[in-house]
């Protein structure tokens, strides 16, 4: 059988990996889309305990996560694309204008 | 469980051998249905030592070999690998859909019993629902790599149209869900074998003799939902009158315009084990699957004949759709843009929502289902 | 069986994810997260949690992923152009951050976390379990978040809006 503590190693790791993306990438729908990789090694953590306690609660936390990582992907693209209007550019280096 | 591996793998290969092979015969009931329909002869040219048989050497034999001799040109700015991906993304939905249709009742083997359904999921309508999303990607995949403009017009709207039909789509099945109480497609196929006038109240003896004679079949406990879900599945195959991503006389073939040869082969497959899929999916949780009615009664259980004869009403019962499906195609003419939306959100959504509330109303307080 | 399942979805989980963070092309980040969210969701169906699972491809891989890929493709975005010189300090530092993130997390987990799944308890994982629950003890959260998601759609529609003027 599986050992749990595997499954919880496998989603620190990708928790890991979707914080390198957010800050390494440059455009800001890869980075909307580390954020998504974050959310789910989230969501696969909460998967495993759930399995070890038996009772649907942390499933039903995960529905719910789901259905904001939706609505927050929405909103944030359509943050994004006003943002393209107004810039040309989706680059977040460009994106600085409360810079001095 | 060796065997028990094996009996799994050789009804995963049934399945698929049977979804391909019907995704053939399909294309040639559609060039021999449309030239009825249009009453002319359709194709009848090529043929082996003067055996034409009816156009099937032609759809069968000589169109494969020709889709997989023609050169495989990608775009030179088009992405290379998105371009390969994008058939091989739109085929495999459609194939692994059928995993969870039941194509029969159980078998007695020996001292086994093989449930005659590759995978049954407790959960085995949302699993159709999840590979019908996963089937909008060879779409966005195909149009973005082909770098035409035509194409990504024809992509997104397809997309598009994917996407608004399949809320309708699962929408309108809820109903049904209710009505058997089971998510199971094999448990929903099975309680399609009793008549109406069981699920009926005592006290209702008019309705009970109008009606309930009628097998307790998902078409006559659920009409408005096996409507809207029939339209919602030709949108979703994109099939005429819903097929303006591939409008063959605005956008010039739409989305696969930059395919030739075997992956365009990929994709006209891909549809095809759409339409078969659609089908299934529709005999099952309409048409009552494998039952038989009233002939079961008069047939040895359990025995291969039985078997035999639920598998056999199964496939017929597939075909009849699918040739309603050829025959929507060739009779009505092509939606515009705007109109298929409205009527995708304005026209199918409200009406299966409608659906869902009498449907719960009329399950609460008893009257049909559990 | 299920610890081939395991190590083979793990492996494409892995894989897809350092994709995502290194590709340039934001079309291919986006499909290989399509793929990622999809091994994810067969993890789910390995670890008993079914209806999370189907869900979890329904809403990740079939809507939210295809939202970003139709994002992506109207705004016609190509190729990432290499980072700022003036980066390099923050692209080697990140990596770093990030193993020792993980190796902390990981050791603590590995320290406190129990070492076998104990039996599935009955109806573990199916729509009727969840279902019960979310219409009776978890029912405010529930209207909560169809609100939430409505005020949702509202914001992006007004936000991504042409000015009228």
């Amino acid at each position: 059988m599986i050992d749990p503590r595997l499954v919880l190693v496998l989603s620190a790791v990708l928790l890991a990996l979707g914080v390198v993306g957010v800050l390494t990438r440059r455009g800001a729908i890869s980075i909307l889309m580390c954020v998504e990789l974050m959310l789910n090694a989230g969501n696969l953590a909460f998967i495993t305990f759930a399995r070890l306690n038996g009772g649907p609660e942390a499933q039903i936390f995960v529905f719910f996560v789901m259905a904001l990582a939706a609505a927050e992907a929405a909103a944030g693209l359509a943050i994004v694309i006003a943002l393209f209007r107004l810039r040309g550019t989706t680059d977040v280096d460009e994106i600085n204008l409360l810079k001095w | 469980m060796i065997v028990d591996i094996a009996i799994i793998a050789a009804k995963a290969f049934l399945v698929v051998f049977m979804v391909l092979n019907l995704a053939g015969v399909l294309g040639w009931v559609e060039r021999k249905g449309s030239a009825l329909i249009q009453d002319r002869i359709g194709a009848n040219r090529a043929s082996i030592f003067g055996f034409a048989g009816l156009g099937l050497v032609n759809t069968l034999i000589a169109d494969p070999l020709k889709f997989l001799t023609k050169e495989d040109f990608i775009p030179p700015a088009g992405d290379k690998f998105l371009h390969t991906l994008a058939p091989c993304m739109a085929l495999f939905p459609a194939l692994v859909t059928f995993a969870v249709i039941p194509f029969g009742d159980v078998l007695t083997w020996g001292d086994r019993v093989i449930n005659l359904q590759v995978a049954n999921l407790n959960i085995g309508i949302l699993y159709v629902f999840a590979m019908g999303s996963l089937g909008v990607y060879g779409i966005v995949i195909g149009a973005w790599a082909s770098n035409n403009k035509f194409s990504l017009l024809g992509g997104v709207r397809g997309s598009a149209q994917m996407i608004s039909y399949e809320v309708a789509m699962g929408l309108s099945v809820i109903g049904i869900l209710m009505v058997y109480g089971t998510l199971e497609l094999q448990e929903i196929a099975r309680g399609q074998g009793t008549l109406i006038g069981e699920f009926l109240p005592e006290s209702w003896r008019f309705s009970k003799a109008a009606i309930g004679w009628l097998p307790a079949w998902g078409i006559f406990l659920q009409p408005l939902a096996f409507l809207l879900f029939f339209t919602a599945a030709v949108a979703e195959t994109k099939r005429v009158p819903f097929d303006l991503p591939e409008g063959e006389s605005e956008i010039v073939a739409g989305y696969h315009v930059e395919y030739s040869g075997g992956k365009f082969l990929m994709f006209f497959a891909g549809e095809f084990a759409e339409i078969v899929t659609a089908a299934a999916l529709m005999t099952t949780l309409f048409l009552g699957g494998w039952q038989l009615g009233l002939p079961a009664r008069w047939l040895p259980e359990p025995g291969w004949l039985l078997w035999g004869a639920q598998i056999a009403a199964f496939v017929l019962k597939m075909a009849f759709f699918q040739f309603l499906f050829v025959w929507v195609r060739w009779t009505l003419p092509r939606f515009r843009y705007d109109q298929l939306m409205n009527l995708g959100w304005k026209g199918l959504l409200p009406l299966s929502l409608a659906n869902l509330a009498v449907t719960a109303i009329l399950v609460v307080y008893g009257v049909v289902g559990h | 069986m299920e610890l081939i399942a395991f190590f083979v979805l793990a492996l494409l989980l892995i894989a897809s994810a350092i994709v995502v963070i290194t590709n340039r092309n934001p079309v291919s980040a986006a499909v290989a997260l399509a793929f990622n969210l999809v091994s994810i969701a067969g993890l789910y169906m390995v670890l008993d949690a079914q209806f999370i699972g189907l869900l979890q491809v329904i809403v990740y891989a079939g809507a939210i992923m295809v939202l970003i890929l139709f994002v992506i493709m109207l705004l016609n975005l190509r190729e990432e152009v290499k980072a700022h010189p003036a980066g390099t300090f923050q692209r080697v530092l990140a990596p770093v951050t990030a193993l020792l993130f993980a190796v902390v997390i990981g050791r603590a987990v590995w320290l406190t976390a129990p070492s076998t799944f104990p039996e599935k308890t009955e109806g573990f994982g199916t729509a009727a379990s969840l279902g019960k629950e979310l219409f009776t003890r978890f029912y405010y959260p529930f209207e909560a978040i169809s609100l939430l998601l409505v005020v949702a759609m509202i914001g992006a529609v007004l936000l991504a809006k042409r000015k009228l003027s």
